[in-house]
């Protein structure tokens, strides 16, 4: 049995997160939430607007501080952790008129291990560029950010992500407004880091697809209503509970629906 | 050294130094903020008259720099405890520190007393007082931003396009922050001489959105930006030396305009007139 203060906490778990409270000054965001995710899932967290998604994520890593409560990442703290997880933060949330190009931002995801002195070099480039050639973005290297396509956004922040090398994956809403062509590359993306026994967490919006592409689920509505393997979580109770009257516009008894 | 070369000298070291860190300003969406820390200067020189009791430029430049950050702080502070939004902060602070340092101002020069004409040169700038102690000075602050600018550049560039991801990564984002803060109001106190708190704002915004016009990369423009800043600078001088009563600082500002108003119109393609024949 391991305590919150012991150096290893729940090791085997990718995400723990234990009692986790969070308030923007006013009423809490986020209440009392307890999750686990395991190593190796894909993992869906759904819930209607204001449900607290990117919250707990940005809480996660760190990026808003918690009224109460810890989270650790295969056991260990953020700031022992950190060079293993991923972050891919929602695309609206920088300007993409800033002066700069798709491999320079591509190479941002490796500004955490060069340091202060280390300029990226050949072996950095050669990277971005594998990760740009991943998601079908290679011949956009040299191009400026403000030419992109809102799913070009979306797969150039994903790229940015990938050469972190993590071993844990948070993407922000990564399938908001995006065209089919990068939606399936995102999705063949993220099951082939699954595969390689990454895991990647998502929030994301379209309960349509969750069946199909995620095998975790963790459903938050302020509080956490239910979480676990997608077939036994993706119950009409529990969405029920999750999203109320909003279920009426969403029936998704054609959806793979648990009964 | 002329009179006038040591104006243009100071005038163009300026006018890179606040260049050279305009970038920043505008691209974090911060460029208010250099008119708040400049406005907010004003008290702070005044106390510092009223502590020195004299003309001490070293007393007035620390009461700026104190009175600058306090007003920064402040803005920090009442967004974290209230709901009141950035620019209204901003447009609060400011106005309420430049009512005190006009106050202030209007007290001293009431009370008389020797030395305190010159106070009133802050309010626009007195470009002609400039002395070759100031130039070297001047020149001290640019190598210092450089050297800076040079050893930061990966994070600042980082912090200034993502600074939520550049948290994610572990970078001392804080740090940053408050270093670029610390230089540019450095930068701010040090052109208040010459441009004074209403306009030195300008001289921060005004080479940044002239270079972003004609550049798509964050290096090039501020290598641009403080060139044109230097440039704008050394025009300023020569031009207000050209005719009498022209007053240095409001030209050199008025010149920087001037070229923001053609890389609006004339970037090939950014500009107004792009992709016409």
């Amino acid at each position: 049995m391991t305590t919150p203060d012991s150096p290893l906490h729940e090791p085997q778990l990718a995400l723990h997160v234990e009692d986790l409270t969070v308030g923007y000054g006013g009423a809490p965001v986020l209440l009392d939430a307890d999750i686990d995710i395991p190593p190796g899932v894909m993992a869906a967290i759904v819930g209607p607007n204001g449900s607290g998604k990117s919250t707990l994520i940005k809480s996660c890593l760190g990026l808003v501080r918690p009224a109460a409560g810890h989270v650790r990442f295969f056991g260990q703290r953020l700031a022992q952790a950190r060079a293993r997880v991923g972050y891919v933060p929602q695309r609206s949330s920088v300007d993409w008129d800033f002066p700069t190009t798709v491999i320079d931002v591509v190479t941002m995801g490796l500004y955490g291990r060069l340091g202060l002195f280390r300029r990226p070099g050949k072996a950095e480039r050669e990277k971005a560029l594998q990760a740009l050639s991943d998601l079908g973005m290679l011949d956009y290297a040299d191009r400026q950010i403000g030419q992109l396509s809102g799913g070009q956004q979306q797969r150039v922040f994903i790229a940015r992500a990938l050469v972190q090398e993590a071993d844990l994956y948070f993407l922000d809403e990564p399938m908001a407004g995006v065209d089919a062509t990068t939606e399936a590359t995102i999705i063949a993306l993220l099951q082939r880091l699954r595969d390689q026994g990454k895991t990647v967490i998502v929030v994301h919006h379209d309960l349509s697809t969750v069946k199909r592409w995620f095998d975790w689920l963790v459903m938050l509505n302020k509080r956490v209503v239910a979480q676990g393997p997608v077939e036994t979580t993706y119950t009409r109770d529990n969405l029920r509970a999750a999203y109320g009257g909003q279920l009426a516009v969403l029936d998704p008894a054609d959806h793979g629906l648990a009964p | 050294m002329s009179p006038l070369l040591t104006v243009a000298l100071g005038t163009a070291l300026l006018g890179g130094l606040a260049g050279a860190l305009g970038p920043f300003a505008v691209l974090r969406r911060q460029s208010l903020m250099g008119d708040v820390l400049s406005h907010a200067a004003l008290p702070g020189i005044c106390i510092g008259f009223l502590v020195a009791q004299e003309r001490s430029l070293p007393a007035l430049l620390a009461g700026a720099l104190i009175a600058g950050l306090l007003a920064a702080g402040l803005i920090q502070a009442i967004q974290r405890f209230t709901k009141v939004k950035p620019d209204a902060a901003m447009g609060i602070v400011l106005s309420t520190f430049f009512a005190l340092g006009v106050v202030l101002l209007s007290y001293i020069q009431h009370a008389g007393g020797a030395g305190q004409a010159g106070l009133s040169s802050f309010l626009f700038g007195q470009a002609a007082a400039m002395l070759s102690s100031d130039v070297a000075l001047l020149s001290v602050l640019a190598l210092m931003t450089l050297a800076l600018l040079a050893i930061f550049w990966r994070d600042m560039k980082l912090v200034a396009f993502d600074r939520d991801y550049a948290r994610a990564l572990g970078r001392p984002v804080d740090a940053i922050e408050a270093l670029l803060a610390a230089i540019t109001a450095v930068a701010i106190v040090a052109g208040l001489q010459v441009v004074g708190v209403v306009l030195m704002v300008a001289l921060l915004i005004a080479p940044a959105v002239a270079a972003r016009q004609w550049v798509d990369s964050i290096l090039p423009m501020v290598l641009l930006s403080a060139a044109l800043g230097a440039g704008a600078g050394v025009a300023g001088a020569f031009l207000s030396a050209s005719a009498r009563g022209l007053a240095t600082g409001p030209v050199i500002v008025l010149v920087a305009a001037g070229l923001v108003l053609l890389s609006l119109v004339l970037s090939p393609r950014r500009g107004l007139l792009r992709g016409r024949k």
